[in-house]
């Protein structure tokens, strides 16, 4: 039962994750959630019985990849344009 | 980017040899448990930006130069190579796991059946994963050092 609602609770987490990230002006707030997406999906791997890929996912994914995008925000700029 | 409070230095200074044994332990037993060299360069990689940020670009600069990462990161793939040529010096074939079975480093035979993980096991394969470990260390740190450094640069002019 509770197996069930883990593997029905984590998806929709990072399906709501990432539409965040994309809704998001704010350009650091959408790294961030970005990174939570990343997180959860080593989760997600982790209950699929697929330890090896989560732990490269949460190591690139959440940790390497947020320093380099939050980097590059630092040398342009923070929001986006309005259209 | 000269560096945060010193609360985020002592911290830091604090946490890292954890997360670095921890990236060296996944690296060692990539044989045994999940994880291996990429896996365990990660993280070790993970601790290193997390230095970088703590103490800032141009300090981390001083310490570790980038042409240093890049020789390292060579260094890996070179020992990757060297290490599969010698299968084909030592046994017959490419790749050839020469080691099992010589009793000496990681050379034993695990006993059959099912029992306790024993690290001196697997011939060439930790090693592989050492010199794996090191491309992916040096690789990712440098990608992410010589980003910091770049965009530091460009914030004093």
């Amino acid at each position: 039962m509770i197996d069930e609602l883990i593997h029905f609770v984590i998806p929709l987490l990072i399906i709501i994750a990432a539409i965040v990230a994309i809704l998001l002006r704010d350009l650091l707030a959408s790294v961030i959630a970005l990174a939570a997406m990343s997180l959860l999906l080593s989760l997600e791997f982790y209950i699929l019985q697929a330890p090896d890929v989560a732990i490269a996912e949460a190591g690139v994914g959440a940790c390497l990849t947020t320093a380099i995008l939050v980097l590059a925000i630092k040398g342009t700029k923070r929001k986006e344009d309005e259209v | 980017m000269s560096g945060m409070s010193k609360i985020v230095k002592t911290i830091t200074s604090i946490s890292i040899p954890f997360i670095l044994i921890y990236g060296l332990y996944v690296i060692a037993h990539g044989h045994l448990t999940p994880g291996g060299g990429f896996q365990g360069g990660a993280i070790f990689a993970s601790g290193l930006v997390m230095v970088l940020v703590a103490y800032g670009s141009v300090w981390t600069m001083e310490k570790i130069k980038e042409k240093n990462l890049t020789m390292l990161e060579s260094l890996g793939a070179f020992c990757f190579i060297l290490i599969a040529f010698l299968g084909l010096v030592f046994g017959t074939v490419f790749f050839n796991n020469y080691l099992v079975g010589s009793n000496s480093i990681f050379g034993t035979v695990p006993a059959a059946g099912s029992g306790l993980a024993d690290i001196n096991t697997a011939g060439v394969i930790p090693l592989m994963n050492f010199a794996v470990g090191l491309k992916v260390i040096a690789g990712l740190f440098a990608i992410v050092l010589v980003m910091a450094y770049a965009i530091s640069k460009k914030e004093e002019k």
